[in-house]
């Protein structure tokens, strides 16, 4: 098969993985993560530093990256999920700002001219290396739906239901707020970290400014909305989806329109179809059966 | 002083340059049902946020079972045994009526569905269990604070004006579940403005004005009372 195909296939797979993450803490509890950006690029970071300092293999590089993402969504959630609301919300915008300037200035990783990774040509069982990297994506996306989607059917996830429906009346009905919002800012910053992790080895070269893009906040969120919040499979629905076209629109359009893409996306469902594709399913199905 | 179940001893709480209560002190015992009245921005409400967890009282102290609880957070003290149902109804709008019920029976008395069709029942909601919460009258949203409160299995019930806005025959269906409940062997506060209701219910009445209580005894005497008429019975 071509080469291409992988290629992009990793990146829809790496949406699947971020839309995934953002779920469990902005569709499941109802804090929104606008710093997707920070926690991809903590993890890339966090593997590039590890890779060029001590030539760590893969698997540990993506271990070490979900462990730092993991770590600043205990922190940022430590400093503002005592607060309800909106400030978790505008923590993570100011984390991505501070700490894309910090690597702005990190000469270690190449600073603000980027560092060029040097990867392998192969991979033990694959030819190209794109292609083994398509594979370890897939597997990462496999454990964050399964992550996703056993936290949605235990007793956890309807624990951040009911934070999300009213955080008071939660609390008064057990539900250790705090820690459980916690816990999920450090699962949903986790997985985002474990996404970042492989991206230097992906393109061979990293640099600040794609890294801690906006695109992946505006994706991560989009992505969710479009699929469906409530359910696991909203978000790998959304994510194959404007995914998929995203490549399409970049290699025949330009890579300019795509971003244009989910902007007009977005709009339309959030007024169209706030429940998303899976709301659109579900009152379909019901009125076929009536 | 086994009996006592809460002790709330020169509790004060103030908001910015509001004193809300100014040093409350009451004390319920196992089993009793106690009235809470005074009128609007008296500190009712204010001081069952104390007791629940919700609000963080500045000074005194909060004893459940003998147990300094003020430094707990809500959860825990519903964990303990304090269980409350909100003056406006908060409902987990997204899940439905027997939904709502799991997260108190998961997270702290370790029920199931069974249970919850059972409190559903004596609550007078079981034809309800699969419906949306936020697709209920006024007065099934009531039922449902306090057949939530019910499956934390409390030992202190307290229900927050959960008959406002009721018709008379609502009000006397939701006094015959909490006095039901109460025989039941659970302590309840009652926090009412419907004085028919809180005088029929109450073994012991206090009333609070500014933040302190200005009369405290039989429903008798409460109405008989000078300060309470002049504060809050406008006679």
């Amino acid at each position: 098969m071509n080469e291409y195909f992988f290629f992009a296939g990793y990146v829809v797979l790496q949406y699947v993985v971020l839309a995934t993450a953002w779920n469990i803490l902005g569709g499941y509890a109802g804090y929104v993560n606008f710093g997707t950006g920070a926690f991809f690029a903590v993890g890339a970071y966090t593997a590039v530093a590890l890779y060029k300092a001590y030539a760590l293999p893969l698997g540990l590089q993506i271990l070490a990256g979900a462990a730092a993402s993991a770590l600043l969504g205990f922190g940022v959630g430590l400093l503002t999920l005592r607060l309800r609301g909106i400030f978790f919300s505008i923590a993570t915008i100011a984390v991505a700002i501070v700490l894309e300037t910090v690597v702005l200035n990190w000469h270690y990783v190449g600073g603000a001219k980027g560092l060029p990774t040097l990867r392998p040509a192969s991979a033990t069982f694959f030819d190209s290396y794109t292609v083994w990297l398509f594979f370890v994506m897939a597997a990462i996306a496999v454990v964050a739906v399964g992550a996703a989607r056993y936290i949605e059917t235990s007793w956890i996830g309807r624990g951040l239901r009911a934070i999300r429906d009213n955080e008071g009346a939660a609390e008064c009905s057990g539900v250790p707020t705090l820690k459980l919002k916690l816990a999920a800012a450090a699962l949903s910053g986790g997985l985002m970290g474990a996404a970042g992790a492989p991206y230097a080895q992906y393109l061979s070269f990293i640099e600040p400014s794609s890294t801690f893009s906006l695109n992946y906040a505006i994706n991560a969120l989009a992505m969710p909305i479009i699929g469906g919040m409530g359910h696991w499979i909203g978000p790998v629905i959304g994510a194959v989806l404007l995914g998929t076209v995203q490549q399409v629109v970049t290699v025949t359009v330009s890579s300019e329109v795509n971003v244009l893409v989910v902007g007009v996306l977005l709009v339309v469902f959030v007024v169209a179809a706030p429940e998303g594709i899976l709301g659109l399913l579900k009152k379909w199905t019901r009125n076929f059966y009536r | 002083m086994d009996q006592e179940l809460l002790q709330v001893k020169n509790v004060s709480k103030r908001f910015g340059g509001f004193t809300a209560l100014d040093g409350v002190s009451v004390a319920v015992a196992r089993g009793e049902r106690f009235g809470l009245i005074g009128p609007n921005g008296s500190g009712k409400t204010t001081l069952i946020n104390c007791i629940s967890g919700v609000l963080a009282n500045d000074g005194g102290s909060i004893r459940f079972g003998g147990e300094e609880i003020s430094a707990l957070p809500a959860y825990q003290r519903t964990r303990r045994g304090i269980a409350r149902s909100f003056q406006i109804p908060r409902p987990f709008h997204s899940m439905s009526v027997l939904e709502n019920l799991l997260v108190p029976l998961e997270y702290v008395s370790g029920g199931r569905d069974e249970q919850a069709h059972e409190i559903l029942k004596q609550i007078g909601l079981a034809d309800k269990a699969q419906t949306l919460s936020n697709q209920l009258s006024q007065v099934e949203l009531r039922k449902l604070e306090l057949a939530r409160a019910m499956a934390a299995r409390p030992q202190l019930l307290i229900s927050d004006e959960a008959m406002a806005g009721l018709s008379s025959n609502e009000v006397s269906e939701v006094l015959e579940i909490l006095l039901r409940l109460n025989a039941s062997g659970i302590t309840v506060i009652m926090i009412e403005h419907i004085m028919q209701a809180v005088m029929k219910f109450s073994q012991r009445v206090v009333c609070l004005d500014a933040g302190r209580i200005i009369c405290e005894g039989t429903p008798a005497h409460i109405v008989a009372d000078k300060d309470v008429q002049r504060a809050y019975l406008g006679a």
